[in-house]
This record gives C-alpha cells, sequence and structure tokens, in this order.
C-alpha cells in the first residue's frame, strides 16, 4: 500500500515536471507567418488595414474578442459584462468592465483601468483622425472607477454596447508609452506606433515598415506556458499565389493569410500533402464602390471630395446598369470556387442581416442595363461609347495589383463594353493601395478614380460599426487627413438617422430589420455594387496546431495557442 | 537595302566595292548573325501582320473555353479567362518590339550626342562623363518604380492610359540606358581625334561641327550599330521586368513581359503559358544579339575579309 502511493506519487511528479517542461514558454522556436501586405504599421487606431490589425493583434489586446464561432470571450476582463450580471446598465446607457487582476504590459508594469481610459481619449481626439472612430460612436464618456473597473457611458441607451474594446480593431495601448501622441500628434509617433508595448503573446524587436516584423515572446505575459513559440517571424509582401507556395509547397512558411487565388491552383498546391487550406465564411464582401464624386485631376485639392458631383456615376441608372451587366455566378466560379457565394448584399452574413429583397441582381442582364441607358438618354455613340450632352461613360476602375482582381477587371470591362461604357483598367500595389499612405495618390481612400473594386468586412457579429462606415460623416476629405471608410461618399440623412435609430434598438429582430433596411438603401441606390461573398481562405503548415481559423476577429487570434507537432 | 546588295554583288565581278557591300558580304559569312536575322525578321512580320491573320481579339474572354492547351481552334492555348495566347502574344510583341525600337533610339541619340561632345570638346569632357557615372550609379528599377508613381496620371491625363504609359516606358528606358553607348563613343572619339585626317581638317579650318558629322560619324558608327542592337534587346527586357512586377501598361494590355507574369501562376497547370512569351522574349533577344555580334565584326575592316 504505501508501496504503491510512493510509486504513485514519483509517477505523478515525473508526469507533472514532464508536463511543465513541455509546457514551457517558448519551447518550439520559431513560427513564420507570411501576410502578403506587409504590415505598415501596429497601431490599428492609425489604419484601417486588415494586415496592420491583424499584426498588433499579437501584441495588444483588447478587453475581450470574437472567437472562431463568434461568440465574446474575455480577454483581459474577467467577463463579459451583460445587463444579467450587472456589468451593463438596466437603462442600457452604460457597461463596466473589470479587469484581470495582476496583467501586466510587457515592460512589467501593471495594467490599469487608466490606460484604458487614456485609449479611449486617445481614439475620441477629434484632431487624432482615429480610424476606429465609429467603434466609439455614442461614447459620452469613458472613467476609471477605480484601478481595474471601466465604465463606460454613452449618451443614449446602446443596446450593443460591445463596440469599443471588443475586438482586434480596438485594442488597449498603454497611457505610459502613448502620453504624448495624442491628437495631432498621433502619426508623428513613429517609435510608439512601429512598436507599442502591449499585454499580448508577443512583443516587437524589430519592425520594418511593408517588410517583415520579427516578435519575440513577451516575458511578462499572463498566461505561463504560453505562447509555445520563442521568436515569430511576420514576413509581409509578395502575392498571394507566392504566398501559398511557401506554405503548401515549400513549407517556408508555416501560416499564409488571404489567399485569394485561383482555386484550381490552391487544389493543386494542396495536394501535395505539406499545409492544409483553411476557409470560412465570414462578412467578407468583395464590392465595386463607385464614386459619387469627381475624381477628375483638373479641380486640385477639390478632387473626388463631395465639392464636385460626378458628371455620370451620380446618374442612377448608369449605376444599375453597370451592377446589371454583370454576372456574379462566373466572378464565382472564375474566381473562388467553393470559396466564394453570390451575394447582392453588402451585408450578407450573419444571415439574420442577410437582406432578402436584392436577389434580382443573380442574373446577368445586358439587355436590361442596354434599354435602361438607352431610356435615360445616354445615346451610344459611333466609337461604341454611350455619351450624354458631351459626356462620354468613360471610366477608370482601379483595384490591388492581384490575379484574380484582375481577372474580374477583365471580364467585367468586357461586359461594360457590350453595354457602351468605356473602361480603363488599374492596378495598384496593394502595400500601397490599402496603405493608407497621406502622400500617395493611389490609396482606396482617396479614390482618385471613378470606381474601385476591394473587399471589407467587420470583426464581431454585430454591423452596427461596419454600416456606420456610410454615414455622411465617414466620408475622406483633405479635412479628415483621408480617413474614414465611405468611400462611394454616399450621403443620406435617411440613412444617418437609420444609423441613430439603430444605436437606440435593442432587440435582435428591430436591429436585423433596420441593418437590413441600410442594407437595402446602399444596394438599390446602387452605390456599392457587391460581387462576391467571400469565404476567408488561409493555410497552416501540417506541423503547426492549435490554428482555428476566425473570420470574426484578427486571423492571429489565439497565437498564443499554436504550438508546433512532435 | 537589297537594291545595293543586288548591285554590289555585280559591281564586285567588275572590281568595284562599296562599304556596306564589304559589310554584307562579311555579315553573310557569320552564320549566327544570319539566322538571328532571319529570326528577328521573321517575329517582326509575325507581330506586324500577325493580328491581320489572326483575327481573334486577344482581350476577348470567352469564358467557356478556359485554360486549354494547344489546339487547332487555339494553337497557343486559351488562357484562365478564354482569352487566345496566340492573338495576345501577336499583340504583345507589337508593344514589346516597339518599346525595344523605340527606346533604343533614344538611347542611342543620347549616348551619341554626350559621347561625341565628350570626346571632340575637351572642356565638355569632365562634365558630361560625371553625369554618365551619375546615371550609372543610379539603381534603375527602384528610379523606375518612383518616376511611375509620379508621372503616370499626368501622362495618362495627357495621352490617353497606353499612349502615355508607353511614352513614360520608352522615355525613362531611354535615359536611363544611354551610359555605355556614350562612353564607348567617348573613347572611340578620343581615338580618332589625333589621327592625322582629323589632324589635316582641322588645319586647313574646317569647322568642328563638320569634322564631327563627316569625319568622325562614318568612323564611329560600329559601335553605335553595335550598342543599337544590344539596347533593343536591353529595352525589351526592362519593359518585360516592369510588366513582370505588375507595373507598366494596364493589366488588359498584353505585353510578352505581362504574359509572362500572368502565365507564372499557372506554370504547374499550363506550363504552355509561360513558354509561348517566354520563347518569344528570348528568340527576339538572342537574334537581336546575334545580330550585334555579326554586325560588330563586319563594321570592323581589320576583321573583315579574314
Amino acid at each position: 500500500m504505501k508501496l504503491t502511493h510512493i510509486i504513485a506519487g514519483t509517477l505523478g511528479a515525473a508526469l507533472l515536471s514532464t508536463t511543465a517542461m513541455a509546457q514551457e514558454r517558448g519551447r518550439d522556436g520559431n513560427v513564420n507567418v507570411i501576410y502578403w501586405q506587409a504590415a505598415s504599421i501596429l497601431n490599428p487606431y492609425l489604419s484601417g488595414g486588415t494586415k496592420d490589425i491583424d499584426a498588433s493583434s499579437m501584441v495588444i489586446e483588447p478587453l475581450a474578442r470574437y472567437d472562431e464561432n463568434g461568440n465574446m470571450v474575455a480577454v483581459l476582463a474577467t467577463e463579459i459584462p451583460t445587463p444579467d450580471n450587472g456589468g451593463v446598465s438596466e437603462d442600457l446607457t452604460s457597461i463596466t468592465w473589470k479587469l484581470k487582476e495582476g496583467v501586466t504590459w510587457a515592460d512589467g508594469s501593471a495594467l490599469t483601468a487608466e490606460d484604458v481610459v487614456f485609449t479611449a481619449n486617445y481614439c475620441m481626439d477629434p484632431d487624432g483622425g482615429c480610424q476606429q472612430l465609429s467603434k466609439f460612436g455614442g461614447v459620452e464618456s469613458v472613467e476609471a472607477l477605480d484601478d481595474l473597473t471601466v465604465k463606460i457611458t454613452f449618451d443614449g441607451p446602446k443596446p450593443f454596447p460591445y463596440g469599443p474594446f471588443v475586438g482586434s480593431t480596438t485594442p488597449v495601448i498603454q497611457a505610459a508609452q502613448f502620453a504624448n501622441c495624442t491628437g495631432e500628434a498621433a502619426p508623428t509617433c513613429t517609435e510608439q506606433n512601429f512598436g507599442p508595448i502591449g499585454t499580448g503573446p508577443f512583443t516587437v524587436t524589430e519592425f520594418r515598415a511593408n517588410d517583415t516584423i520579427s516578435l519575440a515572446a513577451n516575458e511578462n505575459y499572463r498566461e505561463a506556458g504560453k505562447p509555445a513559440f520563442a521568436t515569430l517571424t511576420f514576413k509581409g509582401g509578395g502575392d498571394a499565389a507566392s504566398a501559398a507556395r511557401s506554405v503548401l509547397e515549400t513549407g517556408e512558411f508555416d501560416y499564409a493569410w488571404n489567399l485569394q487565388i485561383a482555386p484550381e491552383i490552391l487544389a493543386d498546391m494542396e495536394a501535395k500533402g505539406i499545409g492544409t487550406v483553411l476557409s470560412g465564411f465570414g462578412p467578407l464582401v468583395e464590392r465595386i464602390m463607385i464614386n459619387l464624386t469627381d475624381p477628375s485631376a483638373d479641380l486640385g485639392e477639390t478632387r473626388s471630395t463631395v465639392a464636385n458631383p460626378h458628371p455620370f456615376m451620380s446618374d442612377m441608372a448608369v449605376r444599375q446598369a453597370l451592377s446589371m451587366a454583370i454576372d456574379r455566378p462566373l466572378l464565382v466560379e472564375v474566381g473562388y470556387g467553393k470559396a466564394g457565394k453570390v451575394t447582392c448584399n453588402v451585408l450578407p452574413s450573419p444571415a439574420i442581416y442577410d437582406s432578402p429583397n436584392n436577389a434580382g441582381c443573380e442574373v446577368q442582364d445586358i439587355a436590361g442595363a442596354n434599354a435602361l441607358l438607352d431610356e435615360a438618354g445616354w445615346e451610344l455613340g459611333s466609337d461604341g461609347v454611350r455619351a450624354k450632352d458631351g459626356v462620354r461613360l468613360s471610366i477608370l476602375y482601379q483595384t490591388s495589383t492581384n490575379a484574380v482582381r484582375q481577372d474580374f477587371q477583365a471580364l467585367i470591362k468586357q461586359w461594360w463594353t457590350e453595354i457602351g461604357i468605356e473602361t480603363e483598367l488599374k492596378n495598384i500595389d496593394a502595400a500601397v493601395f490599402f496603405g493608407g499612405d497621406q502622400s500617395s495618390p493611389d490609396t482606396f481612400q482617396k479614390l482618385f478614380a471613378d470606381l474601385e473594386m476591394y473587399a471589407n468586412t467587420f470583426d464581431g457579429t454585430d454591423p452596427e460599426a461596419y454600416m456606420g462606415n456610410w454615414a455622411c460623416s465617414e466620408i475622406p476629405s483633405p479635412d479628415n487627413a483621408w480617413l474614414g471608410g465611405n468611400m462611394p461618399r454616399f450621403c443620406d440623412p435617411a440613412y444617418d438617422a437609420l444609423i441613430v435609430e439603430m444605436g437606440g434598438t435593442a432587440d435582435i429582430n428591430e436591429r436585423a430589420r433596420l441593418a437590413i433596411e441600410m442594407n437595402d438603401m446602399l444596394m438599390q441606390s446602387y452605390t456599392i455594387i457587391p460581387l462576391v461573398h467571400r469565404g476567408n481562405v488561409s493555410a497552416r503548415a501540417n506541423t503547426l496546431e492549435g490554428v482555428k481559423l476566425n473570420v470574426w476577429d484578427s486571423q492571429l487570434w489565439n497565437v498564443a495557442d499554436w504550438s508546433r507537432a512532435n | 537595302m537589297s537594291d545595293t546588295v543586288e548591285t554590289t554583288e555585280i559591281a564586285d565581278d567588275r572590281k568595284y566595292r562599296s562599304l556596306w557591300g564589304d559589310v554584307w558580304v562579311q555579315f553573310r559569312h557569320h552564320r549566327g548573325a544570319m539566322i538571328g536575322t532571319v529570326v528577328f525578321f521573321t517575329i517582326l512580320i509575325a507581330v506586324a501582320i500577325g493580328p491581320w491573320l489572326w483575327t481573334i481579339d486577344p482581350g476577348y474572354a470567352n469564358i467557356r473555353v478556359r485554360n486549354q492547351g494547344m489546339s487547332l481552334a487555339h494553337p497557343f492555348g486559351t488562357d484562365q479567362l478564354g482569352r487566345d495566347m496566340l492573338a495576345q502574344v501577336l499583340q504583345g510583341g507589337r508593344v514589346s518590339i516597339a518599346v525595344g525600337l523605340t527606346a533604343m533610339a533614344i538611347a542611342l541619340l543620347l549616348g551619341t550626342l554626350i559621347g561625341v561632345l565628350a570626346g571632340y570638346f575637351r572642356w565638355l569632357d569632365g562634365p558630361l562623363m560625371r553625369l554618365t557615372d551619375l546615371f550609372l550609379a543610379l539603381p534603375l528599377l527602384p528610379l523606375l518604380l518612383v518616376i511611375i508613381m509620379l508621372f503616370r496620371d499626368t501622362l495618362r491625363g495627357m495621352f490617353g492610359p497606353e499612349t502615355g504609359i508607353f511614352i513614360l516606358i520608352v522615355f525613362i528606358i531611354g535615359v536611363t540606358s544611354w551610359m555605355q553607348t556614350a562612353r564607348i563613343v567617348r573613347g572611340d572619339v578620343l581615338a580618332l581625334k589625333e589621327r592625322e585626317f582629323i589632324l589635316a581638317a582641322n588645319s586647313i579650318g574646317t569647322p568642328s561641327k563638320r569634322v564631327i558629322l563627316r569625319h568622325i560619324m562614318p568612323n564611329i558608327l560600329s559601335p553605335i550599330m553595335v550598342s543599337a542592337t544590344l539596347g533593343i534587346a536591353t529595352a525589351i527586357i526592362t519593359e518585360s521586368a516592369l510588366s513582370f512586377l505588375g507595373l507598366g501598361f494596364p493589366s488588359d494590355f498584353p505585353t510578352w513581359g505581362r504574359l509572362l507574369f500572368d502565365g507564372t501562376q499557372y506554370i504547374s497547370q499550363a506550363p504552355s503559358r509561360v513558354i509561348w512569351p517566354g520563347l518569344a522574349i528570348s528568340l527576339t533577344v538572342l537574334s537581336v544579339n546575334f545580330i550585334g555580334d555579326g554586325l560588330r565584326d563586319a563594321l570592323d575592316p581589320r576583321i573583315r575579309g579574314r
């Protein structure tokens, strides 16, 4: 009896020590992640690019985030506040977050409620040009009740109070580090923006903008034994095909993000057996954004601003004809295969928000589009291009450099030629197009073209902030340093009223009705032309374990749990 | 040209020989150069009249026949959107070769002008050669990227998308590839300047302009011709590199470099996508280099006749 005890005890101790050994932080060496759009900044408050948000999500963390099923999980908070547990006030005007005890920043100092308050004020500073301002919509004040309690008060009932500090777009930044970087100084703080001190599993050791980020395990990370990797290399640049190849064929990298390449190529690569393709459907929609303002270079400062309406895109018949001429099922087949679905909505997911009212776009109608343009007075000229009052329907169509997008451009150009619209194609390097560089004329915010194509999504499951992108106040212009998500420069008081109404509605079905109504306003005015509801496609090496493809948040959301298979 | 050949050959019997006759005779003896000439002119003719004979629109996407291999209907196959590869290679060749020839002409003009001025006028030698060194030291590709970013929109507005980019690309390839020509020409002019016939011309008071045009230019023709042929090859390759990087012409405007770039993704599924444009680039560049080689031998009086 005694002997068995001793044996069991020794065995147990041995077992414990081996597990402790196995659980040591940094045991699995290096992991290589490739994002073919290189990160240019590690501060999501100054960048709308997914690649920047994902990269920074390894370093700085929000209070709560979404898991792979779209459920909220607490990160820096102890639990998700709800009306039931008293975290959300009964009148829905405030939410109180409790921070976990003992969480420290990578530099060893303690995370306090003051950091959260600072972050909110940092983003809500009117001079700061914060990219995530829509997440803070309706926030009246953020205050620290004590060292570990933060109360966010809204200017009215906020039925979905999980905008600020939920998801990777609104992480908590360190007040001590960013103290001198508020307001207009925000973009000038290079050191802070390139190397934020965070609470996440990794810390930045070297940041080379638009190239490579070297990260090392955060020695002060709150969970023992995590992350499993001592270092992480976040490589940017190249293109989707070479990224896929580097994971699926050569094995140089362990994880590749956003593999937007022709489906037959991807299937061939996966057949090599080195890696696995992952896919999941979130709210990602490939769309065409129509510029309702005049992008003519002659206008100088007021180019692509609301000061000058577009000479022909302001005619709804033209926009509708552009949409009708597109064969969406074919685009899905050519570009995405199983990783895409036809959609007629800019908000196709989650299912409750998917509008049933626009299904007509699924069928191509060249004849109908021609008839529509005839009726609107656009006469077909001898050169095959329609014109009215000396204005020719000649458009510049820009997108990022990507093989599938260039295929889409070629096909769509052909269909538009058939309805008498001349199209000039332009493609811009993705790092520039999505880079948000103020000095570049080629960013997607500036939209110095008649229309542009790209995909966008939102994190989390609530579309309020996403739909808020098309408010009048979100129009990019020189006044707000070309920040904001309203690329079409759409402005309708009725739409803005719906945003306000949604902000005050708690019932989920009522919210769905409002979201659908907003979606329909955008669709039926043909301001945004949705093309394909895209699955997120990524790839991981077969030796990499713990990867859970998350379509609701940063794809690197659980990088702390990644490990190497033995 | 061919007329001259006929007459010189007849004249040969009568013991009358001209410079170009001699050159041609020598050139014909260079087997590589002859093959190169035939290949190059075949390609030239093919891209010049090809699109008239092969009437499929290179931009037309016939989606029902995408990703096809070689067949009678599509001898080079089709791409992922069902566009005919033969039509695209022919159309692309027009652009690539036009870029090559035009950029070469610009580079040659600049190179010869600067080389002759630097070689003939002592006081211009220093500044012009330092300028040449400066250009040689510039990294070409980053420079091209910056220029394209800065001027693309302006030129697009002035000349339309295709012509605008054509002018831009031809111009930047031209102004960044004249340096070798300039150095070679300067060296030759320096040597020629001290020769007796130039001294004689100077001593009877011939103005500089006339000395250059009458006495120097014909004697430096050989290096100029050779760098011209090499320049065509360089320009085609530079344009291909730009298109390969996804810059340069719009994505629906086929050039050999662009076709190669688009095809690389499908290299394992459809190798013909990269073989045909790659072959076209290689053959053109190779044949032009052989022509240059043959011309150099033929134009050198010390080698001629051996």
